[in-house]
């Protein structure tokens, strides 16, 4: 009878899938402040649906996290979740 | 302002005080053992220690600061939401599950679990210390600023009260009854506040109509104004810009030129007796000043009636706003403020610029990279309060702290999305006190009725005592878990460890209460950043590189807390707002070019963690 495999790590994978959602959330938050500093005009621009362009990217870097947060717990919740995260301290 | 204290804010408010200690009372059987006291026995469902984390998160700062600071200066204001919950994020992707799997009641078990280093827990238990008391010091200020208009209390009695009640919820059952309590307030501000959006969007935005406006000639017609005299003739500007006439009341009216018409403006003099006058007369009910703020709707509308959201925007955009500053004038006898209206295009106060960050369109290097490190501060600082780092230790395990991550960044969204409704709707609104825009959310809801108002008034308490609860119980443990626990020579009981958390937790909040009494007239926006700054410095670099690089040493660990920590308090004290605001010397002297240090401390941070550790990975090894 052969040993069975040992289950593989958690915290690549989770960290892979976190840290490529953190990096793109980074680029958005940047891209939020880098106008808020060097392009002001730009965010004062108004949108044809209704506020402007600060008023928008600022309500986007909001719901994109919320957002972002259920995907990352979704694909978590398929993945299986490996022993030592179901032990208590 | 005077202001009455309201029957039904006072019923409201002691009805959730009694059911908050009833709730800790009866919770105090079920935390007798450490990990009960500490970690609430790591059994919070995820949904309810969601909840719990935007309770535990939204502070003083958050829900009367932001909501002023949108009131004031438009969307300068709303950035602060936006960087509060990007820090979220951080939170989420980079600590939640690997810290959960780490540690056990302090953020400290999480960095010490491969090292067992002492040095490790005593410097992340005194970086703890020194990052809750920081955040303390603005509640407790909140607490006694909010206690005067809305209970009739002085100021030591809010400082009192909050501080006695979070002793005892933290005292009797620690997290059991922290979490519950953050848990009722993080659901009551978030529903609230939806509530009072709606009522908000359903009313629309109207014309103001209260200020008296008119041609010079109407208003100086056979008139001779005051002289300008004392400190109304020091100033070329206040002299050119500001004309008084004596009124038959035996007071006086300022009015600003503005072009071929006079603007009416208020003057609120503080005689060094301490005496108040309005107008050269003593402040009572019937003098005193008047509330500010509107605008004017685009092609001469009263009113838009119910609107959407965008509706609601767009109006303000369209139209003119009238936002409120002020020109203080030193006087033999005292100070006085004149409170006067400056019309802004409403497109202008719906982008950044116009408030907090006014200097960032002067190109300055100092201006733009102080914004920048307040950003980054805002945007790191949150996944290393140690406040809502032990949150993760209240639920049973990884996956039930990411779920409780989920709902929190949900529930501190929502309330973000509506800080920017409320902070619009007073700045448009004729309610907000020229003295204190702090009172912005609690002013907004009163223009909409004495039940809103008594409603928001018990939240604004129950806001302080979540989150001052969540910050004693977070320094109860630094001090017996990591501070008492590394220095003594045998373990403690857990008997022993829960009876001196529980006086730890007096001490600290006998402390935080002596601070707040001390530091009445700090500013809470700028005491909450530093802590946000200090918190980025000295813990992210740690708990970041411990995550995610192999060659992180004990000593490295050790040394980015103390250099985190050392770097970012010394740079706050050596700033601008610390010459002025606390040692009173002229500001030219401060020695750091912006105020706020993240951008500098926390690379720094990793650069002494990345070199400590390489020089000692060889000894460890």
């Amino acid at each position: 009878m052969t040993e069975a495999p040992p289950p593989k790590p958690d915290l690549p994978a989770a960290s892979l899938l976190g840290l490529v959602l953190f990096a793109g959330y980074c680029a958005l938050y940047a891209g939020f402040i880098g106008l808020a500093v060097f392009a002001p005009e730009v965010m004062a621009k108004r949108v044809a649906v209704g506020g402007n362009v600060a008023i928008w990217y600022g309500m986007a870097l909001i719901v994109s996290a919320v957002v972002l947060a259920g995907i990352y717990a979704l694909v978590r919740r398929a993945a299986p979740v490996p022993q030592e995260a179901r032990e208590v301290p | 302002m005077i202001y009455h204290p309201s029957l039904i804010a006072i019923i409201i408010f002691v009805l959730l005080v009694l059911a908050v200690l009833g709730l800790s009372v009866f919770l105090a059987r079920q935390a007798q053992s450490t990990r009960a006291y500490y970690a609430a026995h790591g059994q919070i469902p995820w949904w309810v220690n969601g909840i719990a984390f935007a309770g535990d998160y939204l502070s003083a700062a958050s829900f009367l600061g932001i909501c002023g600071a949108i009131a004031i200066g438009g969307f300068d204001g709303f950035l602060y939401s936006i960087g509060f919950l990007a820090g979220w994020v951080v939170a989420l992707f980079v600590v939640a599950e690997p810290l959960r799997k780490l540690g056990k009641y302090t953020f400290a078990d999480a960095l010490d679990a491969r090292f067992h280093s002492r040095g490790i827990r005593l410097t992340a238990a005194i970086s703890t210390l020194v990052i809750s008391l920081f955040y303390l010091i603005p509640q407790m200020v909140g607490a006694g600023t909010l206690i005067k208009p809305l209970l009739g209390l002085p100021y030591s009695a809010g400082v009192g009260l909050v501080g006695g009640l979070v002793i005892i919820i933290v005292a009797t059952a620690g997290m059991v009854s922290t979490t519950w309590v953050q848990f009722i307030k993080g659901g009551l501000l978030v529903v609230f506040c939806g509530l009072l959006t709606v009522m908000i969007l359903a009313k629309g935005v109207t014309t103001e109509t209260t200020w008296r406006k008119g041609l010079a000639t109407e208003i100086a017609a056979g008139r001779e104004p005051l002289p300008s005299e004392g400190g109304w003739a020091d100033k070329a500007k206040v002299k050119e810009d500001f004309v008084r006439f004596a009124e038959p009341d035996g007071g006086f009216s300022v009015w600003k030129k503005d072009g071929d018409r006079l603007l009416e403006c208020q003057a609120l003099t503080v005689l060094k007796t301490g005496a108040k006058l309005v107008g050269g007369r003593p402040q009572t009910d019937a003098n005193d000043l008047r509330p500010v703020g509107g605008v004017t709707l685009a092609g001469g509308s009263a009113s838009t009636g119910a609107v959407s959201p965008f509706g609601f925007i767009d109006a303000i955009a369209d139209g003119t706003v009238t936002k409120w500053k002020k020109t203080e004038i030193a006087e033999a006898d005292g100070k006085t403020t004149v409170f006067h209206p400056v019309t802004v295009p409403g497109e202008k106060m719906l982008a950044p610029g116009q408030g907090l960050f006014s200097k960032l369109a002067s190109g300055d290097w100092r201006d733009r990279l102080g914004f920048i490190s307040l950003m980054l501060a805002l945007f790191l600082g949150t996944a290393s309060l140690p406040h809502i780092l032990i949150r993760y230790y209240t639920v049973k395990d990884a996956a039930a702290a990411r779920a409780s991550t989920v709902v929190g960044i949900g529930a501190i969204g929502a309330f973000y999305t509506l800080t920017l409704f409320l902070g619009l709707a007073a700045m448009v609104s004729g309610v907000l006190d020229p003295t204190s825009e702090n009172m912005a959310a609690p002013l907004l809801a009163r223009s909409h009725g004495d039940i809103p108002f008594a409603i928001i008034c018990a939240i604004a308490f129950t806001t302080i005592l979540g989150t001052v609860a969540g910050l004693i119980i977070a320094a109860s443990g630094a001090i017996v878990h990591d501070l008492v626990g590394s220095l003594a020579k045998r373990d403690l009981s857990e008997g022993h460890q829960v009876a001196l958390g529980r006086w730890s937790a007096v001490a600290v909040g006998v402390i935080a209460m002596g601070l707040g009494l001390a530091c009445e007239k700090f500013n809470i926006s700028f005491l909450v950043a530093w802590a946000f700054n200090i918190a980025a410095s000295a813990n992210l670099p740690a708990l970041a590189m411990l995550l995610f690089w192999r060659g992180t040493t004990g000593a490295g660990v050790t040394w980015a807390i103390t250099v985190g920590l050392l770097s970012s308090l010394a740079w706050v004290l050596l700033t601008v707002e610390a010459y002025v605001n606390l040692y009173g010397l002229p500001k030219e002297q401060a020695l750091m070019p912006f105020s706020h240090p993240a951008l500098v401390t926390v690379p720094l941070g990793f650069i002494v963690l990345v070199a400590v550790s390489l020089a000692t990975k060889k000894r460890a090894a």
